[in-house]
């Protein structure tokens, strides 16, 4: 009985998208004979028919723009040689070295600074500071400092990582609501039981929103750390096949990037969804 | 030791403003006996959330003495439990946890508690609920429930059923008092509200502005449980408006009791 209840107060339906769609069908017309979840697809698919017969008939030339057929012929090509495989595996190492490398830094800098006021007044101004140089342009200088070798790769991506994780953590932190640390301290926590069970868990939706934001940095700039030249990798292989006008190839490793991409997004977005329903405004 | 669980003498609290000293709270004398229930009534601004936090040891810049058992208050406790007018739980926090805070759940003694006090607060079912599932009334009584699993001496509220309808508060009286009855924990009860004050005080501490001082402590002596309707606590109701009107401040909520 007493479970019953329980169940029937935290399982409250999401009665907003009931109403939505119901409003969608009254005012679609034709579009209710097609499949809801198609709706959002029909212009793409109708741009790669554009796209295909624009090529078919000689209208743009496969240098310029590959069709979308053949664009698929290679993606598969090139999976099975194993060939994307390899460039794949060496642009998510660095990617992902340089953003946990970063991030970590970022989490750990902005712990610091959010709970010291002491640090905060020396160190986070140079930060701030540092922060509106556009990161991009720092890459000729990363490259005469430490060459164009793995660890000047990793470098520049861990910066990229480093600042949206820093200053979210930062802010996270300086957002702890005071009146739940007065509770604390009538509660008698210690400084660790309050920096782990206070603090910590307060910021945990700004420091997964720069971990988000961290991952998409990092994709960017491993982006540009790998056409500035490097022998594997994704941006090596587009790079490659744009000397030798293999446009297809150069559409495949965009096509990856967008993927990993979004993959990468998606489980951020998993994680948040299960370390952070417990927030009154988080609707997954 | 003596029988007084808490001793306030020649209590004083300034604040700094830009419009110069704020003097919040004056000349404060007040004794509060082991395992006595007093509310504490004024208007607003006279000082009586200042004087709780002196008590829970959240404001340590006041001039006189503030005892607790014999010893100075310098600091919050465990040994000072406080429920302020919002619940203050940790939204991150299923029901239980809340309650356990930093104890461990996985601790027997601890787990046998909790469910005690889950059973006494009378949210079984909700343990494993979170706190935007909770109604007002019962995030309240979990707040209730945190502060008692530390067996506190003294349980300071600072306006604790302030937020809640006429009805909720009514029944959140009955399941305070019988805390009170049951642990015979020392109560400091801050409240707007005359017909609270008056139906769960034993004393009640009538406090004026300006600045903040006790004007008056009238012992309500009657027994418990107390009827609302009664010509007795009629009589007592009247006798502490009375006081307020002998003051020059008469903005006090008298509608919202029952
Ligand atoms: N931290 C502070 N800094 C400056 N002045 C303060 C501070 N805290 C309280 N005061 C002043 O002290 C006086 C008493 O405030 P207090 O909050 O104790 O009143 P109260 O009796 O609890 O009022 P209410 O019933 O509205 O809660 C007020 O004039 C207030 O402005
Ligand atoms: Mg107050």
């Amino acid at each position: 009985m007493a479970q019953l209840i329980h169940q029937e107060v935290r399982g409250e339906p999401d009665t907003s998208t009931v109403k939505t769609s119901l409003k969608y069908r009254k005012e679609l017309g034709w579009l209710n004979r097609v499949p809801f979840w198609l709706h959002g697809l029909l212009v793409p698919i109708v741009l790669l028919i554009i796209w295909q017969i624009a090529g078919d008939t000689g209208l743009v030339t496969k240098e310029q723009l590959p069709t979308p057929l053949a664009i698929m012929k290679r993606f598969i090509e090139l999976g099975a040689s194993g060939e994307l495989y390899h460039h794949l595996g060496v642009s998510a190492l660095r990617a992902l070295s340089g953003f946990m490398l970063g991030s970590v830094i970022g989490l750990l800098v902005g712990m610091f600074i959010g709970i010291g006021k002491i640090i905060e007044r020396t160190l986070d101004p140079s930060l701030q500071m540092l922060r509106t140089v556009p990161l991009l342009a720092l890459i000729p200088l990363f490259i005469l400092w430490f060459g164009i070798g793995e660890f000047s790769k990793v470098l520049m991506i861990s910066l990229g990582a480093f600042f949206p994780v820093y200053l979210n953590t930062f802010l996270g932190i300086r957002s702890v609501d005071t009146k739940l640390y007065d509770v604390t301290r009538i509660l008698g926590y210690s400084r660790w039981q309050q920096l782990t069970k206070l603090i910590l868990p307060s910021a945990l939706p700004n420091i997964l929103l720069g971990l988000r934001l961290a991952m998409s940095t990092s994709w960017l700039v491993l982006v540009f750390a790998e056409l500035m030249g490097t022998s594997a990798g994704i941006g090596y292989m587009i790079e490659d096949a744009r000397t030798y006008s293999n446009t297809d190839i150069v559409f495949v490793g965009i096509i990856l990037f967008a993927l990993v991409g979004s993959l990468s997004d998606i489980a951020v977005h998993a994680l948040e969804k299960r370390w952070l329903s417990w927030q009154d405004t988080f609707k997954g | 030791m003596s029988e007084h669980s808490l001793v306030i003498e020649h209590l004083n609290r300034t604040f700094a403003s830009p419009a110069g000293p704020v003097h919040a709270l004056s000349n404060i004398q007040l004794k509060v006996k082991q395992g006595e229930f007093v509310t504490l009534i004024g208007p607003s601004g006279c000082g009586k959330s200042t004087l709780l936090k002196i008590v829970g040891g959240l404001d340590t810049g006041y001039e006189g003495k503030a005892e607790l058992n014999g010893r100075p208050i310098t600091g919050p406790g465990i040994e000072k439990g406080v429920i302020f007018q919002e619940p203050r739980l940790f939204p991150w926090l299923t029901v239980e946890k809340n309650i356990a805070a930093n104890l461990s759940l996985k601790n027997p003694a601890v787990r046998r508690r909790v469910d005690e006090l889950i059973e006494l607060v009378r949210l079984k079912g909700f343990e494993k609920a979170y706190p935007r599932e909770l109604s007002g009334g019962m995030a309240q009584r979990v707040a209730i429930a945190r502060a008692l699993l530390r067996s506190p001496d003294v349980l300071l509220l600072d306006e604790p059923f302030g937020a809640l309808d006429a009805f909720t508060r009514a029944h959140m009286q009955e399941v305070l008092l019988d805390i009170w009855q049951n642990n015979k924990t020392t109560m400091l009860f801050v409240t707007h509200d005359l017909d609270e004050a008056v139906f769960l005080g034993e004393k009640v501490v009538i406090m004026n502005p300006r600045p903040g001082h006790i004007r008056e402590i009238l012992p309500i002596d009657l027994p418990f449980p107390r009827s609302r309707t009664g010509a007795s606590f009629q009589e007592l109701r009247r006798l502490v408006l009375q006081a307020f009107e002998k003051g020059e401040e008469p903005a006090l909520d008298l509608g919202a009791g029952i």
